[in-house]
């Protein structure tokens, strides 16, 4: 471990599932899906699967004229998790951080492009604004890496708590889908025209979705019987821009950095909460990564078919689902997963699965070739 | 237990001038900026016909890089993993996004999707040189060299890399500007301190 333990405070999951991380986990356990069919036409000519909020659903109470819809579920989440958490956003030692795939993206849609728009689109205009209304005092940090951002923003937060620059960051991802990002992944015939499957011998496809979710992070000892961010590492695979590594020798490369950053060793991790976008070469080369790890009996789960990918809040959400597992000591099932469809088979979990577990894994891996793993532990 | 550090090398590439460790090495002002990165490619003959598919802001990264890199980065003392790239920029891939966009009205063009995302210039550079260390994109309003230091500083001393290329990288309609630092532990000739203050230095008089 280099430098200070790293404890989670608190956490939020905003979802089309539920406004708080105790509602998300409650409606996964009994295996609810926000994945359905959407006929929007502002969004595609064709019905598609997703998981959306309604579209005439209130993120927040006041200035819903201020904020874009991608700034309001940021606030949304943030507001969620910041009150009752004892932690100062006023404070010089707490530090913010956002991490998004695409932002405010959905602006190119609706407004006229010009100067003003780029400006208003720019992702540090996004944190300002989201920061200036909670009264941060430092320089937000804004992480957009594909879909890895989630995961990277954790990594990150990590880092800059250890070194001693700040005590405490408030860590929030999200990302709303429009017209833009839908017909990008349908130009890549990336969706599924079902709610998807991952893992699964006819898995063909991802769903989109939207979310946020934050997580605080203190150094803290007072919050020393929490759960810690044990450890985290990102690699490359220095393949294809658009497809994964055929090996998966880089993911399995970022895990084993990751555990050694954290002080363990295969055997440790409990259970793994995979990437599993249910796209074919994703889940074949994490599958590869997981047994060149030598995790391929470890109760694994892909939560896609719950909130569908829902990209830069991606690494959040399902990194605070794990974080639940862990305390509730209870495993998450693999929605629309029934068939082994990976050459190197997992343990894929099919039912909730409870026990006494200490230490998991997260996963993700995004365009460019970019891969993390995060281990987070009691 | 900070380690010792050195810029062995930079590449400004910004107001239709390159620059090479503050030298500068090429200028071509009779074009806008497709025509002026094209320029600097066909002038380094360089020979790699995935540049073409690029968009603006993979190609002025890519260029940078391979700017940057020529000559004196000797590849073969570091394993891939040991190379990492830390990139920040005000617009992220906004250029692409608008151009991808217009396309969505006519038939998505998933070659231009591809690069709607700012990390994909990172990709480039690994894919080109076999980099698999870490790397992490970051938007900023403007150049935070302390930032970008601190960073870079986390990942050398804790020997999660042992070198690593970091900098800006930023293009908006025909406004651009590339600054790429390669840090490495050991000295070499011309290298100087690696710090915020040398990285602001070249960043801004280029």
């Amino acid at each position: 471990m280099n430098g200070h333990d790293v404890f989670i405070v608190a956490d939020n999951i905003f979802s089309p599932l539920g406004k708080t991380t105790a509602e998300n986990f409650s409606k996964l356990k009994q295996n609810t899906s926000a994945v359905k069919q959407y006929n929007d036409l502002n969004i595609s000519s064709q019905p598609f699967y997703a998981s959306l909020f309604n579209s005439d659903e209130p993120f927040i109470k006041d200035d819903q004229h201020i904020y874009t819809k991608f700034e309001q579920l940021l606030i949304a989440s943030i507001n969620d998790v910041l009150q009752d958490s004892g932690i100062d956003a006023h404070n010089k030692k707490t530090v913010l951080i956002i991490s998004t795939t695409k932002g405010n993206i959905s602006l190119l849609e609706t407004e006229a492009n010009n100067a003003e728009l780029k400006k208003r689109i720019a992702l540090s205009t996004s944190a300002k604004l989201v920061s200036d209304r909670f009264g941060f005092v430092n320089q937000p940090v804004i992480i957009s890496n594909a879909c890895i951002s989630g995961s990277l923003a954790i990594i990150t937060g990590m880092r800059l708590l250890r070194s001693g620059q700040y005590e405490n960051a408030v860590i929030a991802g999200a990302d709303v889908i429009s017209k833009f990002i839908l017909s990008g992944f349908e130009s890549f015939h990336a969706l599924s025209p079902q709610v998807c499957k991952p893992f699964d011998k006819s898995r063909d496809g991802l769903n989109l979705g939207e979310g946020a979710g934050t997580v605080i992070l203190s150094t803290n000892k007072k919050y020393k019987q929490n759960i810690k961010v044990k450890g985290g590492s990102v690699s490359n695979d220095a393949n294809h821009i658009s497809g994964p590594s055929r090996t998966g020798e880089e993911l399995a490369h970022a895990i084993k950095k990751a555990m050694l950053d954290a002080d363990i060793s295969s055997g440790d991790i409990d259970f793994i909460s995979a990437h599993g976008t249910a796209t074919v070469y994703n889940d074949e080369m994490e599958a590869n990564a997981i047994s060149l790890s030598g995790m391929q009996t470890a109760p694994t789960n892909s939560l896609k078919g719950y909130y569908g990918h829902t990209l830069g809040a991606a690494g959040m959400i399902e990194s605070i689902i794990s974080i639940q597992s862990l305390k509730e000591n209870l495993v998450l099932s693999t929605l629309g997963f029934k068939n082994m469809g990976v050459t190197n088979p997992l343990n894929i979990c099919t039912n909730l699965l409870s026990g006494n577990f200490k230490n998991c894994l997260k996963t993700a891996s995004g365009f460019g070739g970019c891969n993390a793993a995060v281990v987070f532990g009691k | 237990m900070l380690i010792e550090k050195y810029i062995t090398a930079s590449c400004t590439i910004s107001k239709n001038i390159v620059c090479k460790d503050g030298i500068q090495i090429f200028e071509n002002t009779n074009t806008d900026l497709a025509g002026f990165l094209v320029s600097i490619y066909q002038h380094f003959q360089l020979n790699y016909p995935k540049f073409y598919k690029m968009d603006n802001l993979s190609k002025l990264g890519w260029l940078a890089s391979e700017i940057l890199l020529k000559d004196k980065f000797k590849t073969h003392i570091y394993k891939p993993e040991e190379i990492g790239i830390l990139l920040a920029n005000a617009n992220s891939s906004l250029d692409d996004d608008i151009k991808y966009y217009h396309s969505v009205k006519d038939i998505p063009s998933p070659s231009l999707f591809v690069y709607t995302l700012p990390n994909i210039v990172i990709g480039e550079i690994c894919i080109r040189n076999n980099f698999k260390g870490e790397h992490a994109f970051f938007i900023q309003d403007a150049f935070d060299a302390c930032f970008i230091e601190q960073q870079v500083n986390y990942t050398l001393d804790n020997n999660i890399l042992e070198a690593c290329i970091c900098g800006w990288v930023d293009v908006l309609d025909q406004e651009y500007k590339a600054a790429l630092f390669l840090v490495e532990k050991e000295k070499s000739e011309g290298a100087v301190f690696f710090s915020a203050e040398n990285m602001d230095y070249i960043f801004r008089n280029s």
